[in-house]
């Protein structure tokens, strides 16, 4: 029994203790703006984050899932990250990810990244190491990434628009098709040469973040 | 299929990050963890500033605000210079004040975790007490004992006095349950007798204190518990080693 299934639910679980709960993915600003508002809007934001951001964070994970040097791969990430808010909340989100994975599918892998970033490599990366210690495939580590870029949103847009969870949640399922669309290229990006890997980035998610870093007053960290 | 003792024996730093182990990954002791929770308004940010007013001249002590929107309660305590900048730090919830001190704790530890690393590597030798304060919440929220060695639960008499009747895992578990503002008790009519009944009825044998910041005894007897709950625990630490 490898178990390797139940391993990737309980990786990709919501309420997997690695500190996205406080983090909307760009959600908080876009809801602020105006550009997401009800189900209809959500539905578009987790989309193209989904094709943008999404697809370049599941190569990642998928990459470090097939063995990759986690630390090329970092600086990879650092290259694909316009943003210094965004990629300080990657690093941030990779340490607790870290720590949450170290207790859970501990392995030498993911002992030497951690000594190597004390504070936090990338989150994909970390995420697609500790998949691979959960004997999970670099797809199985996409599908992760890709789930978590978009449900991270939703569930944010929930707290912050009152909006029916019920809504929020049909948005997820209706974008299932094209988040495994977004894993199966991730992952034949993966099998490539590092400096191909997906660098597509959402320039408005950059910049929002950027603004959303200076709020005084906001309900997430991101 | 690894067994979990395996595990353990291969990779033992899996738990030194919980509040579990008396002592930090690098072999050297860590300091005790307290958390004060309790609904808004009870007085919690208060009763940290008072208590780091008390012990900073004996203790080397921080503190985390877990803040539910804002920076407010770090910016009150940096507003009232009860500690220097460096040994107070905030940390984001996402709406969800509850999740950070019990479900998820991962941002909290790394806030405590830095703290005590900062403030090694700045010199400052190693802290004794680190105050965890929770945003806010209801009466269900409890700190994980992942990251705290002791919880405080703080209500105001304010607040009704039907709270500690009403129990719930803050007023029935928490080490310590202070019963906060009690020079308002005869203004909103709040019967503080039926209050310690009905405290006692839910504790047992766990302590309350009546408190009000605006008189003697202040802080002082929340800040003899503390006091102990560091000797008790520094004891077993000693122990441990």
């Amino acid at each position: 029994m490898s178990g390797a299934a139940a391993a990737l639910l309980v990786l990709a679980d919501g309420r997997f203790p690695a500190g996205g709960h406080a983090h909307s993915g760009g959600a908080e600003a876009a809801v602020k703006a105006g550009r997401v508002k009800d189900a209809a809007s959500l539905g578009a934001f987790c989309r193209g984050r989904l094709h943008t951001a999404g697809l370049t964070a599941a190569a990642l994970a998928a990459a470090a899932a097939a063995g990759h040097d986690p630390l090329a791969l970092d600086e990879a990430a650092d290259a694909r990250t316009p943003s210094p808010a965004l990629r300080r909340t990657a690093r941030k989100l990779g340490r607790q990810m870290m720590r949450a994975a170290r207790a859970t599918w501990p392995c030498p892998e993911l002992d030497a990244l951690a000594a190597a970033r004390p504070r936090g490599a990338h989150q994909p990366i970390v995420l697609g190491l500790a998949a691979r210690s959960a004997g999970l495939t670099p797809l199985d580590a996409a599908h992760a990434c890709a789930y978590e870029n978009i449900s991270g949103p939703a569930t944010a847009a929930v707290r912050l628009l009152s909006l029916d969870p019920f809504d929020a949640t049909a948005v997820l399922a209706r974008l299932a098709p094209e988040a495994d669309d977004v894993a199966r290229r991730a992952v034949e990006a993966a099998e490539g040469d590092l400096a191909d890997l997906p660098a597509a980035s959402a320039p408005l998610l950059d910049i929002t973040a950027e603004a959303h870093a200076t709020w005084p007053v906001r309900l997430f960290a991101s | 299929m690894h067994l979990d003792h395996e595990l353990d024996e291969k990779f033992p730093h899996r738990h030194t990050y919980s509040a579990a182990h008396p002592q930090r990954p690098d072999g050297t002791r860590r300091a005790l963890r307290i958390g004060l929770g309790g609904p808004v308004g009870s007085g919690k940010t208060a009763t940290v500033a008072a208590l780091c007013r008390t012990l900073r001249d004996q203790l080397s002590l921080a503190v985390v605000t877990n803040d539910i929107y804002t920076r407010e309660d770090a910016a009150y305590l940096l507003r009232e210079a009860v500690l220097p900048p460096e040994r107070i730090t905030a940390v984001e919830t996402g709406a969800c004040p509850h999740t950070a001190i019990r479900d998820d704790i991962s941002a909290n530890l790394e806030a405590v975790e830095d703290l005590e690393d900062d403030l090694a590597s700045q010199g400052a030798g190693p802290l004794d007490l680190i105050l965890v304060e929770s945003g806010g919440d209801n009466l269900t929220a409890t700190f994980s004992k992942g990251l705290t060695d002791a919880q405080i639960f703080v209500i105001d008499v304010a607040g009704g006095d039907d709270i500690p009747r009403k129990g719930g895992p803050g007023v029935s578990t928490a080490d310590l349950l202070v019963v906060n503002k009690t020079d308002l008790a005869p203004y909103v009519g709040s019967d503080l007798e039926g209050m310690a009944r009905d405290a006692k009825e839910q504790r047992g044998e766990l302590p309350v204190i009546f408190q009000s910041l605006r008189g003697e005894p202040g802080v002082g007897p929340v800040a003899d518990w503390v006091r102990a709950q560091l000797a008790d625990w520094t004891g077993k630490a000693a122990h441990a080693a």
